[in-house]
């Protein structure tokens, strides 16, 4: 069934405050990443406000789908999406990567109920999502597992070790989503060790492949609906993002990879965003 | 009664333990196997995982016993740690085992990360460990083991004497939360407990009792520190042996009393002496009762191909190295 326009731009505005939020939170925190939790924002708004069952008030409900962050560094997007769903007050965001805070600079699941592991080293998501999908099939539970990855990390060998793994066993219950965002920390992930082609690796590990534009929430929701329904094994979603997506002089720029706005910068920023909002408001009513 | 050996008699220990002809002859890994086993039938929860060494790390008769609960993923000890994570987040209790050599070897990072900081109870079987693996060579002899794992926050590091202990080890290993790495050897070792010799993770067992010098030991070393201490006894120095089968957290009573009632310590372990058990007895000596120590193990090299007992031998683990160590520190006491 399709879904409304409203229901989309509903989402897209989630996205959008998301995106706020991330600027805030690192010119607050003074340090952390800003291209790739933007670029993400649709897909984290998809997930926490359309598609995973869960209750922000049980983090720990048995019956809830999983989700790995697997490439932690982006975790700002994840933060904003939990307490936006309401895991915690959207107040304690200001508090990432603060001395005591439970927002580390990379995920702890010790820290934060509902962060579901501890990530951050590269490669290492994918393999714990399939410990949480075997499980599952295991116990014959229905809940799923989401692996959010970036797409360097497909640099790293154990990330395909867990490719392997999820191919033999078909976690048909195990869905990848890549920011397929072309940058990593030190240029164009085709310069510093080619990804391509990404598509066919995957084939050939035996996953099932989907490839979309990851900044269209029509397609994001659309995709992750269409996993549900391939059986025969586990599913990837090659999701293509603009790096810095929402933030005009972020876009496509791999030096902002690994670094925050200064305020002024997150001022033109935030200006931007909310005429977006605002423009999003509007179609909404 | 007292032993003639000066053993102690609580702890029902092997009958044969000094006729070199007679005493019993197991792998320690044996003793794993057949733990894991019985850990199996005791909880539905327990996993095995394996990265394609499934028979010579003892995992077999899991495997066939509970084949719903087994693993097979190939040469890819990563995913052996980091996928053993997501499993335990759910509640199972992964052992999971290759040779030490990789596995805890080449998966540090995960052992690290996914097990330790994110504080999942997964417990790691690292066989073939020590130079006792012998004509394989230095590739496959893990002799940095201990010390990496040890410096990691929250693991506890276990390394048992002979098979029967392996055994126990393995069940309480599997009892307990949190987690674990538990070494063991290749090679058939000599037996020195029974069956109703008791067991507990983190509490270490004075085998002999004497009042020159403390010899601390841990893994199948155990035996030569025994004999090294039966022969010295005949040469009128009288040792104490300390079973320190848990490294991490170790029982620093124990380790302070042996070398509060001696003076003087000798330490023994398959295993470089940097950063491994001795390393941990030092550490605890140096902050609360310095005390001589000498440091018997692999004094920082790699090993080589060749048999067990000659390794043994060549890297200075032998009985008449523990002998030489007493002395020498006998004459440093004050």
């Amino acid at each position: 069934m399709t879904m409304p326009d409203a229901r989309v731009i509903e989402l897209e505005e989630r996205a959008n405050t998301i995106r706020q939020d991330i600027i805030e939170m690192l010119v607050e925190a003074g340090s952390g990443h800003s291209a790739g939790p933007l670029d993400m924002a649709d897909v984290f708004a998809a997930l926490y406000f359309h598609t995973m069952r869960h209750r922000p008030d049980d983090p720990s409900w048995p019956d809830r789908d999983r989700l790995i962050l697997s490439c932690g560094h982006i975790c700002p997007v994840r933060y904003a999406a939990m307490a936006r769903a309401g895991y915690f007050p959207v107040s304690e965001l200001m508090t990432l990567r603060k001395f005591g805070s439970p927002l580390q600079g990379h995920p702890e699941r010790t820290r934060l109920p509902g962060s579901e592991t501890t990530s951050g080293p590269l490669g290492a998501g994918l393999a714990q999502s399939c410990g949480l999908a075997y499980a599952a099939r295991m116990d014959g539970k229905a809940w799923r597992t989401y692996c959010v990855t970036s797409d360097a990390e497909h640099q790293a060998g154990l990330h395909w070790e867990a490719a392997f793994f999820a191919g033999k066993y078909r976690l048909n219950n195990i869905t990848c989503i890549i920011d397929r965002n072309n940058i990593q920390i030190g240029g164009d992930t085709e310069e510093i060790m080619p990804l391509e082609p990404l598509r066919e690796k995957y084939e050939s590990f035996r996953w099932h492949v989907l490839e979309i534009d990851g900044n269209n929430m029509r397609r994001v929701v659309d995709a992750l609906e269409e996993v549900k329904s391939i059986h025969e094994k586990p599913t990837v979603i090659i999701a293509h993002t603009v790096p810095g997506k929402g933030v005009d002089f972020m876009e496509g720029d791999y030096l902002w990879h690994g670094k925050p706005p200064t305020s002024q910068q997150a001022q033109v920023a935030l200006e931007e965003l909310r005429a977006v909002a605002g423009k999003l408001r509007a179609e909404h009513e | 009664m007292s032993d003639p050996h000066g053993l102690e008699n609580g702890l029902q220990l092997a009958a044969n333990i000094f006729d070199r002809e007679k005493v019993g002859k197991i792998p320690t890994r044996n003793g794993f196997g057949e733990g894991l086993v019985e850990a199996g039938k005791r909880d539905k929860n327990v996993v095995g995982i394996c990265a394609d060494l499934t028979e010579s790390t003892r995992m077999q008769a899991f495997a066939e016993a509970f084949p719903d609960r087994f693993l097979e993923i190939g040469v890819q000890e990563q995913l052996l740690v980091a996928m053993s994570a997501g499993l335990a987040l759910e509640g199972k209790i992964p052992f999971v085992a290759s040779y030490a050599m990789f596995c805890p070897g080449r998966a540090w990072e995960q052992v690290r990360t996914n097990l330790c900081l994110n504080d999942v109870n997964v417990k790691i079987a690292g066989a073939h460990a020590g130079v006792s693996v012998g004509p394989d060579g230095a590739t496959h002899q893990a002799i940095e083991d201990i010390s990496i794992m040890r410096c990691i926050p929250r693991i506890t590091v276990v390394v048992p004497c002979d098979a029967p202990q392996t055994k126990k080890a393995t069940l309480a290993v599997a009892a307990a939360i949190g987690p674990t790495y538990l070494r063991f050897g290749r090679e058939k070792s000599p037996v020195i407990t029974t069956d109703d010799t008791p067991f507990e993770i983190g509490v270490a067992q004075v085998l002999r009792r004497g009042g020159d010098v403390a010899i601390i030991v841990c893994g199948i070393l155990t035996y030569n520190a025994l004999i090294a201490a039966s022969e010295l006894a005949a040469d009128g120095i009288d040792c104490t042996v300390l079973n320190n089968h848990t490294v991490t957290p170790m029982d620093e009573r124990a380790v302070v009393d042996v070398a509060s009632n001696c003076g003087a310590v000798v330490t023994v372990e398959e295993h470089t002496v940097l950063g491994g058990m001795g390393s941990r007895v030092a550490e605890i000596l140096a902050a609360k009762l310095p005390t001589p120590i000498e440091f018997i193990g692999v004094q920082g090299e790699f090993g080589q191909s060749g048999k067990p007992d000659e390794l043994i031998e060549y890297y200075g683990m032998g009985i008449s190295h523990i002998k030489d160590a007493v002395r020498r520190v006998v004459a440093r006491k004050r």
